[in-house]
């Protein structure tokens, strides 16, 4: 008999396998985290059952390593078992796709054995799935069951479960379907497991299922068998593969008595990182806890409301928050609720009940911030919105005049601002990629089987808290798992964890490093700071001492009902009891056809005819007509970049990619080409289908969007069956005045070698991507066309002509965008508008890069020019950098010039995975502020979600408009 | 932002003590030395542990490559530790001028000193591109050649302490005769010695003769190569301490040596030249410097084949021709097409189980490493490549199992070519 244990990172399994190699008894448990004393409990159980001392027997999976070390149990590789069990026991499978809790792999074993694991960056597993049960409010079989009612899918991006959670979150509030949901959940983990793990290999013949998520959910399978066009198994013992390569593996005979005691005796802790204790002891810990009680505001909640009150909402991501004040400003009644997906009946429910408990309360003005603004808002009336950003402001500055600083951690965005003469000066939020705060720990917590509570008062007195690390879930999750290796207890890990969301915050979100640079006075609030865990961290961190409101979870709302007191209206438009009580609401979805976005929409139909129009990126569904976009050179760059059409010519047609570096150096080629007779097609914008078709064959699944589009863009091309493609190396760019060297960054220079390398489809043009260099006007010509005759027969002379009216091409394209923006600039003047600088590359002029951005800042009524509008303002200067990337000094330049313009300012884009900006932000940052300018970041990638972008835009607006009137 | 940058006068050579982050430990050992007996008090760092990276995470942009936060934090952890006179201390760093962020370390690292209070540290590029030039530091030609001749030992010992040591019979002997030639060839550069053609020869087979003289054993081991970022793939507070992991797993390892990279620094600016045009003169100087390299490693090749057994490592003429069946050679940023030739050229000389190593997000990485392993394995579908990324975060447990994974594969196929070979038939007399 043989004996094969697979101790993953939630469950422990383990097969018992006869003589023959037939399963004989298996059996799974969830292990939480006590791995020593499951696999304790399975070697006793194996060796009382079958009666036999001693055994041929091996672990495997992740939790398991490190127990040959210690205590001498033999050790197999997760996949390669999973791989000599398909082998042995299943017939003439091509492919098998094994999902766990936080790993998934994909193995081909036909034509070239390949096994392929996720990387570190890739959470659409298990884990995964289960967190975005929890954000339905489904158990996993209940997500499998809604799944199979599904009409239709949502875009959901799985890289990781923040991102999926920014995308879910908003399509919650707007009411959008549960089945639907989980549909298209499934539907992000199909993608992911193709694009991350397949790499440009294609999943095809006979494919086998195995692992918990597979097993268990019959609709993740269909949605793996639609995309891939093939109906695969899910063979018998689908959980086991693990544990019975693993048994098939075990050679040498283990006597259970002694590895029983060698795992009692094991030293497990020795090798985890600690931290010191968050409470040396509980005397520590009162002190702690009467300092905090002393930071109340007066709540006074009577039997009966009577009179005047403002109401204010706060419809978080995960909670709704409401706040009734009097014209005292004193709180009345407050209510904090998780919103259980559905934040429209909880606020109309509440509400209900508080009017009818206090008939003679008057509420005579409203109003509502959070991601459920804008729908509850138009369903109930209330008078007025505001940004999350001024609402927590307002509550802060109620609370204390001369507060300096506000952090607030809510269940899944990171907020903090600093006041400058009381107004918001400098704002930082969470990037999509760091976000999971509250929401993770409570998630983290119900994983472990605890209550959020329970489980971060456990961490108080841990004597030794685990170092986590500092980043996003993901990595947290592999973080706490080796921290199980190493037998760290739940008390340690949860401490580890209120740790490691504090130093998130502080490093990555404020990078700061010290509470010097923060000011005086903090406040910290969101519902996250309720835990003491979590505030004691962040004192301990920053070694100072801050507030912590007793209403920290309420400052939202409180904020609100605050303006809403202070702008009182003439006439409350909030609905009254009677409509309260009658109101319902119908959900349809559709299709919007007003441009190419396609945005899905989600209309809220609401019983007086009313209606409220949700997932749309523009204003245009809304209010049917399109902003203008006359002071958007966004819009401008774009019409530019279309007027270069396909030009029939002797030497046949010619394909561009455009994409990257191509977008801004389309005049270029596209009139050296046309001028040598050759009929240029473009491969056109982006778009999400073509994305979707050309994914698989993205190598590295960590690089920035932009570049996975170039494999979009070349796909269309070759869609058209275009003879040739050309999409240059290219090491340098042009030379600009502002910049020490004239580099492009490592990707958008050598990516035509990757799709070379990666899209074998290519083989079938003629596809060019040879070095060029552009920088060289005097050799470019000699050079690109000794390229060219490897290809094509042309003539020196012409190549020389065409060069020359290539590069002035180049040159106008250049000088007509500034002369645009400049009309831009002097047309928003004259309105007396705010002028955004939207800074970022050529590239994000494609829409899909952008996600529109530019557009959205325009419909705030601000003008939008771009950093290659200005960049030649400023002369040449010494950085606090080495200004050696062309497209990247115009970043630097442009900051410089903004730093020097009254109404002007810089919002910063940036592709998540982008390297280079990691030097770029700080940079222009300091520049900016140096200048008392506000600095505005946006992460984008493909998440197509910009409420967290509304947050940022609107709190700098605001902030603006606050700076304003205080000069005033 | 312009930063008054904190000048290294020639006063402060004669009281300043010079810290010099850790990368390739017998490398940096000679380098030390040579810096040290040019008259610089310079140090080499080995402070290591979780407040090093703490320092990094805390001083640097988090999103920055791994190498920068560790080179940092290690700095400044250092300076913090008490154990140095921080107004009687400066930095040194090294500076490529490339296209990759390595360029922008040094800028950096004195925006993190600036934050941690540390403004006033004195901090002195190293590079050979006349970069951020410092007073009171300067690279003599002499200081060159005996640098250039502490790589090229280092690359030696480096190789062949690496083929001694999974098999030697008495553990330790290997690393010890390392660590002897490491403490003599310093004394001889200290005399002028070990430095000329003549010298160098006679030094090369007095070491590979005493490596070859080592006691060894015949075990069957996992040949397995490493490539990658140049810090990640050195260091072994970058990778975790990489090589003693895959020694404990029964691995032989080989590394690629530094004066590939070297070569390669050199050659690209001959290939700008052909692909761009212009610099005839530069042309000239780089390949001028392009020979004479070569000429050395040429050198420690023959010294190996003569009097040895051991295996002879990849010339860069092979990895070059090994790239270019691959990438074009204008792919020069970072570790460029040279990381892809390496690949190449261990899979071609028997080390076809390779390691990728990279920091998380790393540019250069994503074309010249993922994205080259498909073609190359097109090539050699036995080629059994695995790509690990390396950042604060990212934990040993998964970058171990993935190594364990590949090494599950490395040893079936070794089995496989055994049996291969046992069964196949006895070539016939004619």
């Amino acid at each position: 008999m043989r004996l094969g244990i697979d101790i993953g990172s939630t469950t422990i399994k383990y097969v018992v396998l006869d003589d023959a190699g037939r399963c004989i008894d298996q059996d799974y448990q969830r292990h939480s985290c006590q791995i020593t004393e499951k696999l304790i409990e399975v070697l006793q159980k194996v060796s009382a059952k079958y009666n036999q001392p001693a055994m041929a027997l091996a672990v495997s999976g992740s939790a398991a390593m490190g127990l040959q070390e210690k205590c001498s149990l033999p050790f197999v590789q997760e996949v390669y078992a999973t791989r000599i069990a398909a082998t042995k026991r299943l017939e003439e499978v091509d492919c098998i796709i094994e999902l766990g809790g936080e790993d998934a792999k994909i193995l081909f074993l036909s034509g070239g054995l390949e096994v392929r694991m996720n990387g570190t960056c890739a959470g659409g597993t298990g884990a995964f799935i289960d967190q975005m049960a929890t954000l339905l409010n489904l158990s996993a079989e209940e997500m499998n069951e809604a799944a199979k009612q599904a009409e239709k899918l949502y875009t959901i991006a799985s890289r990781c479960g923040v991102f999926a959670k920014s995308d879910i979150q908003p399509l919650i509030n707007q009411g959008a379907d549960k089945e639907d949901l989980a549909a298209s959940i499934y539907q992000a983990v199909v993608n992911q497991t193709i694009q991350g793990l397949a790499q440009g290999r294609k999943i095809e013949g006979r494919v086998v299922y195995l692992g918990g998520p597979l097993t268990f959910n019959s609709e993740l399978r269909a949605a793996f068998d639609k995309t891939l066009k093939l109906t695969g198994v899910c063979p018998e013992n689908s959980l086991y593969y693990v544990a019975i390569g693993t048994a098939l593996l075990a050679e040498d005979p283990v006597n259970f008595a002694d590895a029983i005691e060698q795992l009692q005796t094991m030293d497990a802790s020795s090798f985890v990182r600690s931290l010191p204790p968050l409470f040396a002891d509980e005397d520590e810990y009162r002190r702690f806890s009467e300092r905090h009680q002393r930071n109340q505001v007066r709540v006074h909640e009577p039997k009966e409301i009577i009179g005047r009150c403002a109401l204010g909402i706060d419809a978080g991501s995960t909670t709704v928050k409401m706040v009734l004040i009097n014209e005292q400003e004193e709180i009345l009644y407050s209510m904090y609720q998780p919103n259980q997906g559905n934040a429209l009946q909880l606020v109309r429910e509440a509400l209900i009940e508080l009017m009818r408990a206090n008939p003679r309360m008057e509420i005579v003005s409203s109003c509502v911030t959070g991601y459920g603004e804008d729908l509850i808002r138009s369903a109930f009336g209330v008078d007025a919105g505001i940004v999350e950003t001024m609402a927590h402001f307002t509550a802060s500055r109620k609370y204390m005049p001369d507060v300096d600083f506000i952090i607030d951690i809510g269940g899944q965005d990171i907020k903090c601002f600093k006041i400058h003469n009381g107004t918001i000066d400098n704002i930082f939020l969470n990037e999509a990629c760091s976000s999971g705060c509250g929401s993770f720990l409570q998630t983290f917590a119900n994983a472990l089987g605890y209550e959020i509570e329970d489980f971060s008062r456990l961490g108080l007195f841990a004597k030794h808290p685990v170092d986590l690390g500092s980043r996003c879930t993901v990595f947290m999750n592999s973080s706490v798992k080796q921290a199980q290796k190493d037998g760290a207890t739940i008390d340690e890990i949860s401490a580890g964890l209120s740790i490691s969301v504090v130093k998130n915050a502080l490093y990555k979100v404020i990078r700061t490093a010290d509470a010097k640079s923060l000011g005086k006075h903090i406040i910290t609030q969101g519902g996250t700071f309720y835990n003491d865990a979590v505030l004691r961290a962040f004192e301990q961190e920053l070694d100072t001492e801050v507030i912590r409101p007793n209403i920290a979870g309420l400052m939202g709302a409180y904020g609100c009902a605050l303006h809403a007191l202070r702008h009182c209206p003439d006439a409350s438009s909030l609905l009254n009891l009677d409509q309260l009580e009658h109101f319902h609401n119908e959900i349809r979805y559709v299709q919007c056809g007003l441009c190419n976005n396609h945005c899905r929409l989600t209309v809220n139909q609401f019983s007086d005819g009313r209606k409220y129009i949700g997932g749309n990126r523009c204003e245009r569904p809304v209010t049917k007509k399109s902003t203008s976009q006359d002071l958007n050179i966004y819009a401008v760059k774009r019409e530019l970049l279309s007027q270069y059409k396909p030009v029939p010519g002797p030497r046949g047609k010619i394909g561009l990619p455009l994409a990257l570096n191509m977008m801004e150096l389309l005049p270029f080629w596209h009139t050296f080409f046309t001028e040598l007779g050759f009929e240029v097609v473009t491969s056109g914008f982006a778009s999400l289908e073509k994305y979707q078709k050309a994914q698989n064959s993205i190598p590295s699944d960590t690089i920035c969007f932009p570049a996975k589009l170039v494999h979009a863009a070349i796909q269309s091309l070759l869609d058209q069956q275009i003879p040739a493609i050309f999409y240059p190396c290219m090491t340098y760019n042009m030379r600009e005045k502002n910049a020490d060297n004239n580099y492009n960054c490592p990707v958008v220079a050598y990516y035509p070698e990757v799709i070379a390398a990666n899209m074998q489809q290519v083989t079938q043009c003629d596809f060019i991507y040879d070095y060029v260099g552009i920088h060289r006007q005097k050799n470019f010509p000699i050079k690109v066309h000794k390229i060219l005759n490897q290809h094509f027969r042309v003539g020196l002379r012409e190549v020389i002509k065409a060069s020359k009216k290539a590069y002035e091409a180049n040159d106008q394209h250049l000088e007509t965008i500034r002369q645009k923006g400049q009309e831009i600039i002097t047309q928003a003047q004259l309105d007396d508008r705010q002028i955004i600088v939207l800074a970022g590359r050529p590239y994000h002029a494609d829409p899909l890069v952008s996600h529109d951005i530019d557009k959205l800042i325009t419909s705030y009524g601000a003008a939008v020019i771009s950093e290659d509008v200005i960049n030649e303002e400023v002369g040449k200067k010494e950085l606090g950098v080495w200004n050696q990337w062309t497209y990247h000094s115009r970043l630097y330049a442009a900051a410089r010039y903004v730093a020097t313009q009254e109404k002007m300012n810089l919002v910063q884009l940036v592709s998540f995975g982008c390297g280079v900006d990691a030097i770029t932000t700080d940079e222009v940052r300091e520049i900016l502020e140096e200048h008392g300018k506000i600095y505005t970041q946006i992460k984008i990638d493909e998440i197509t979600n910009l409420g967290a972008v509304k947050i940022r835009l609107r709190s700098l607006f605001a902030a603006l408009k606050q700076e304003e009137e205080h000069h005033d | 932002m312009t930063d008054n940058k904190v000048l290294f006068t020639k006063e402060m050579q004669k009281d300043y003590t010079i810290l010099i982050p850790m990368m390739a430990p017998i490398h940096f050992q000679l380098l030390r030395n040579v810096l040290v007996h040019s008259r610089y008090n310079v140090e080499l760092l080995e402070n290591t542990g979780p407040s090093v990276v703490e320092q990094g995470l805390k001083y640097v942009h988090n999103d920055t490559c791994y190498p920068a936060l560790l080179v940092i934090g290690q700095m400044i952890d250092a300076l913090k530790s008490g154990k140095y006179d921080v107004h009687k201390t400066a930095l040194i760093i090294t500076q490529t001028g490339g296209g990759c962020r390595a360029s922008n370390y040094i800028y950096l690292l004195r925006k993190a000193l600036k934050k941690a209070d540390l403004g006033f540290v004195p901090v002195i590029s190293l590079n050979l591109s006349g970069l951020d030039s410092q007073p009171g530091f300067k690279l003599s030609l002499s200081m060159l050649q005996k640098m250039l001749c502490a790589l090229v030992y280092g690359d030696l010992l480096m190789d062949l302490t690496n083929q001694v040591r999974p098999y030697e019979v008495a553990s330790g002997t290997a690393d010890q005769l390392c660590q002897h030639w490491i403490d003599d060839l310093s004394r001889q550069f200290d005399h002028r010695q070990g430095l000329s053609i003549g010298d160098m020869k006679r030094n090369m087979r007095d070491i590979v003769m005493s490596y070859a003289a080592i006691e060894r054993q015949k075990r069957d081991l996992v040949k397995v190569g490493i490539v990658g970022e140049i810090y990640i793939k050195y260091s072994p507070l970058g990778n975790n301490s990489l090589e003693k992991f895959l020694a404990e797993q029964q691995c032989e390892v080989k590394l690629p040596g530094m004066m590939g990279f070297m070569l390669y620094c050199v050659y690209n600016g001959v290939e700008d030249v052909k692909l761009y045009g212009g610099g005839f003169v530069k042309k000239q100087l780089m390949s001028f410097v392009y020979s004479l390299v070569l000429k050395l490693e040429k050198m420690t090749i023959d010294a190996i084949r003569t009097y040895s057994d051991f295996d002879v490592p990849g010339s860069f003429p092979e990895m070059k021709a090994g790239a270019e069946q691959i990438i074009g050679l204008g792919a020069k940023m970072g570790e460029g097409w040279l990381l892809t030739g390496e690949m190449v050229e261990l899979n071609k000389s028997g080390f076809k189980n390779i390691i990728c190593t990279q920091p998380f997000g790393c540019l250069p990485n994503h074309i010249v490493g993922k994205g080259m392993i498909r073609k190359i394995r097109e090539q050699d579908p036995d080629c059994n490549i695995v790509a690990i990324d390396y950042d604060p975060s990212a934990t040993q447990v998964n970058q171990e199992n993935r190594i364990k994974l590949m090494l599950s594969i490395a040893r079936e196929n070794m089995k496989k070519a055994e049996t291969d070979t046992a069964s196949m038939p006895v070539p016939q007399a004619e």
